[in-house]
C-alpha cells in the first residue's frame, strides 16, 4: 500500500517543485526585466480592451441583447440567431457573393501582380523601371473614399467609361444599377489599386534569384521564355506559394468598407457580402445579437481557413506564417 | 538561330515597354482626369463628354469654394490631429511592444506573442467592438479614432523582426554601463532602425489619413469629422450644399461637379507628395512582414 502511494506523492512533490521553480523564475525575471514589464503593460491593456473584451462580448450572439440589461445581464437564447441566419433567405446569397467576389479577386489580381513583377524584371533601364513602380504604387495610398468616388463617377450614366463605350459605338449603361456589373467593377478597381503594391514581394524575390543560373541557361541555349519558365518561376515559387496560402486563408474575409461605399439596394443581389450584411443589420437596423452571430460565424470560418492554410504551408513548404 | 532569337527578344522588349507604359496611363489617367476637371470651367465640363486631355478653360472657382469652406478647413485640422497624435502614439506603442517581444530572455515572450498574433486570426466582430468603444465612453470623441487602432499586429511583426536583427552585444554593453531598457530602446534600438520607423510612420500615417469607418460610426458632432467623412458627403452623395450656399441654385448643379474634383485633389495631394520619397523603404516593410521571424 505504502509502496503504491509513494510514486504519487513523489509526482506531487515534483509538481509543486516545478511550480515553485517556475515562480522563482518569474520573480527573478521580474527583478531583472522590471522595465520590460512596464513597457508591455500599456500594450497588453490595448489588446485586452480592444481585442479580447470584444471577444468576451461576442457572447451576445447566444443571447437576446438589450442595452438596458448589458452584455452579461441579457438572457441566453442558445443558437436561435444562428438558426435564423442559416435558415434565412440571405444565407446562400451572402456566402455565395462573398466567395464569388473573393475568388474573382484572387483569380485576376493574384496572377496580375506576378506578371507585372516579371515584366518589370525584364526592364533594363532603371529610370523607366523606377518610374513604372512609383506610378503603380500610387493608387494603393489613395483613400478608399476617393477610389470609390471615382469608380461611381466613371461608371455612371454620364461617366468616363460610358463616354468611351459610346465612342466605340456601344450603348450607355449605368453600370452600378445592374447586379451583373458589380463583381467586374469591384475586381477591376481592386486590381487597379493594388497591382503595383502586391508586386513588390515578387520583385524582391526576383532580385534574389542567382544570376549564375541565367548565365548557365543562356550557355545551354535557353531563350528568354525558356529562362522565365525554368529559372525565374522556380526561383520565386516559394514566395508565390506562401502568398497564395495567405490569400486562401482570407477567402471568406471580404472587407465591407469598399462594398458599403459602392453598393446600393438595386445590386444587393450580387454585392452584399457577409461583412456588409453584419454592418447593415447591426449598426443600421440595430439587431445587435443577430448581427454578432453572423459575424461570429464568419470569424470562425476565417479562423478555420487560416489554420488549414497554415497547416498546409507547414507541410509542403516547411515555412509557416507564424 | 541566334539572329532570330535576338529578333524575338527585341520584339518582346518593345512589347514590354509598351505594355508597362499603358499600365502607367491606366493608373494615372483617372488622376489626370480629376486634375483637368477640377481646373475646368464648370459650364464647359458639363457640356463635355469623353476623355479630357487638358482642362476646359481655366477656372480656379472650384478651389476657391473648397478652400473657403469652413468644413473643409475644420476637417483638415481634425485629420491632421489624428494623423500627428495618432501616428506618434501608434509608433511609440508598436516600438514598445516590438522591443519587449524581441528580447530573448523575457519570460513571457512566447505567451505574449501568442496572445497578440491570435488577434490577427480571430476577432469578436464589429458589433461587440462597437459596444466596447461605446461603453468606454469614447463615442463622439476624437480618441475613438485613435485608441482602438493603436497597434496593428502586422506592423508590430515587421518592427519586431527588424529589432531582433540588431546584435545583442550592443544592448549588453549598454546594460553593462548601467542603461535601462528604456535607454536601450530610445538611444540604441530606435536610432539604428530608422528605415523601419520610416515605414511605420508611412503605414500608420496613411492609415490614419485615410480612415473613415470608425469616424462614421462613432462621431455625431459634425465639427469633429475628419476629412474623409466630408469627402464622403461631397463625392459619394454629391452633397455640396455646405459649400455652395452663396451660389445661386441654378449654378449649383454646375458647380457641384468641379467642386467634387477639387475636393478630391485637396484631400489626396499630401499623400501623393509624400509616398515617393519613402519608396525605397517599401520593400523592407513588405518583405519582413510576409515572413515569419
Amino acid at each position: 500500500m505504502n509502496q503504491l502511494l509513494e510514486p504519487a506523492r513523489a509526482g506531487k512533490a515534483a509538481k509543486t517543485g516545478r511550480l515553485r521553480r517556475e515562480c522563482g523564475a518569474i520573480r527573478k525575471d521580474f527583478q531583472k526585466n522590471r522595465h520590460l514589464y512596464l513597457m508591455i503593460l500599456p500594450v497588453l491593456a490595448y489588446f485586452v480592451i480592444f481585442h479580447y473584451w470584444p471577444m468576451y462580448g461576442a457572447q451576445i450572439a447566444f443571447k437576446d441583447f438589450s442595452p438596458g440589461l448589458g452584455i452579461s445581464g441579457s438572457p441566453w437564447v442558445g443558437f436561435k440567431h444562428f438558426k435564423s441566419f442559416f435558415t434565412g433567405i440571405y444565407f446562400g446569397r451572402l456566402v455565395g457573393n462573398t466567395l464569388k467576389i473573393s475568388l474573382s479577386t484572387l483569380c485576376v489580381g493574384f496572377p496580375a501582380a506576378i506578371i507585372l513583377a516579371l515584366l518589370l524584371n525584364e526592364i533594363r533601364c532603371n529610370v523607366y523601371k523606377r518610374l513604372v513602380q512609383t506610378v503603380s504604387y500610387l493608387p494603393y495610398f489613395i483613400s478608399i473614399m476617393v477610389v470609390c468616388g471615382l469608380v461611381l463617377d466613371f461608371t455612371s450614366q454620364n461617366g468616363l467609361i460610358n463616354d468611351v463605350v459610346e465612342l466605340f459605338g456601344g450603348e450607355r449603361v449605368s453600370y452600378m444599377l445592374y447586379p451583373k456589373y458589380f463583381v467586374p467593377v469591384y475586381v477591376a478597381s481592386g486590381v487597379w489599386q493594388n497591382i503595383g503594391w502586391n508586386s513588390i514581394v515578387y520583385l524582391a524575390a526576383l532580385a534574389a534569384v542567382d544570376p549564375q543560373l541565367y548565365e548557365a541557361a543562356t550557355i545551354d541555349g535557353a531563350g528568354k521564355l525558356r529562362q522565365t519558365w525554368s529559372v525565374t518561376l522556380p526561383g520565386i515559387l516559394p514566395t508565390i506559394v506562401i502568398m497564395l496560402i495567405m490569400r486562401i486563408g482570407q477567402l471568406m474575409n471580404v472587407g465591407f468598407e469598399k462594398i458599403i461605399l459602392l453598393y446600393n439596394p438595386n445590386i444587393y443581389e450580387t454585392a452584399d457580402v457577409i461583412s456588409s450584411f453584419v454592418y447593415r443589420k447591426g449598426l443600421m437596423e440595430f439587431s445587435y445579437s443577430f448581427s454578432t452571430a453572423v459575424g461570429l460565424f464568419n470569424s470562425l470560418i476565417n479562423f478555420l481557413l487560416l489554420c488549414t492554410a497554415n497547416f498546409i504551408s507547414r507541410k509542403c513548404n516547411e515555412t509557416s506564417l507564424w | 538561330m541566334a539572329i532570330r532569337r535576338s529578333m524575338g527578344e527585341r520584339v518582346f522588349t518593345v512589347f514590354n515597354y509598351t505594355i508597362l507604359f499603358l499600365l502607367m496611363v491606366v493608373t494615372l489617367y483617372p488622376f489626370l482626369y480629376v486634375i483637368f476637371a477640377s481646373f475646368s470651367k464648370s459650364s464647359l465640363l458639363m457640356a463635355h463628354s469623353g476623355i479630357l486631355l487638358h482642362s476646359l478653360g481655366f477656372d480656379l472657382g472650384a478651389y476657391k469654394l473648397v478652400l473657403r469652406n469652413p468644413m473643409i478647413g475644420l476637417s483638415y485640422l481634425n485629420t491632421l490631429f489624428i494623423v500627428v497624435v495618432g501616428t506618434a502614439l501608434n509608433v511609440i506603442m508598436t516600438a514598445l511592444a516590438a522591443y519587449v517581444l524581441s528580447r530573448k530572455s523575457f519570460y513571457w515572450k512566447r505567451i505574449l506573442m501568442f496572445i497578440i498574433v491570435f488577434t490577427m486570426m480571430f476577432s469578436g466582430g464589429l458589433i461587440p467592438f462597437y459596444l466596447v468603444v461605446r461603453d468606454l465612453g469614447l463615442a463622439d470623441t476624437r480618441m475613438a479614432l485613435i485608441l482602438p487602432t493603436l497597434i496593428s499586429t502586422y506592423n508590430l511583426i515587421i518592427m519586431r523582426t527588424s529589432f531582433a536583427a540588431i546584435p545583442v552585444s550592443l544592448e549588453e554593453s549598454a546594460k553593462m554601463d548601467g542603461a535601462t531598457d528604456f535607454t536601450v530602446l530610445f538611444k540604441i534600438i530606435i536610432p539604428l532602425s530608422m528605415p523601419v520607423i520610416a515605414v511605420m510612420i508611412l503605414f500608420y500615417g496613411v492609415g490614419n489619413w485615410n480612415s473613415w469607418f470608425n469616424a462614421m460610426i462613432f462621431l455625431k458632432t459634425r465639427e469633429k469629422y475628419p476629412l474623409q467623412l466630408i469627402l464622403r458627403e461631397i463625392i459619394l452623395s454629391s452633397n455640396t450644399d455646405s459649400m455652395t450656399t452663396d451660389v445661386s441654385s441654378a449654378d449649383k448643379e454646375l458647380v457641384t461637379e468641379t467642386v467634387k474634383y477639387a475636393t478630391i485633389m485637396v484631400a489626396s495631394l499630401p499623400i501623393m507628395c509624400v509616398y515617393p520619397f519613402l519608396q525605397k523603404y517599401f520593400v523592407k516593410g513588405v518583405m519582413v512582414g510576409s515572413l515569419k521571424e
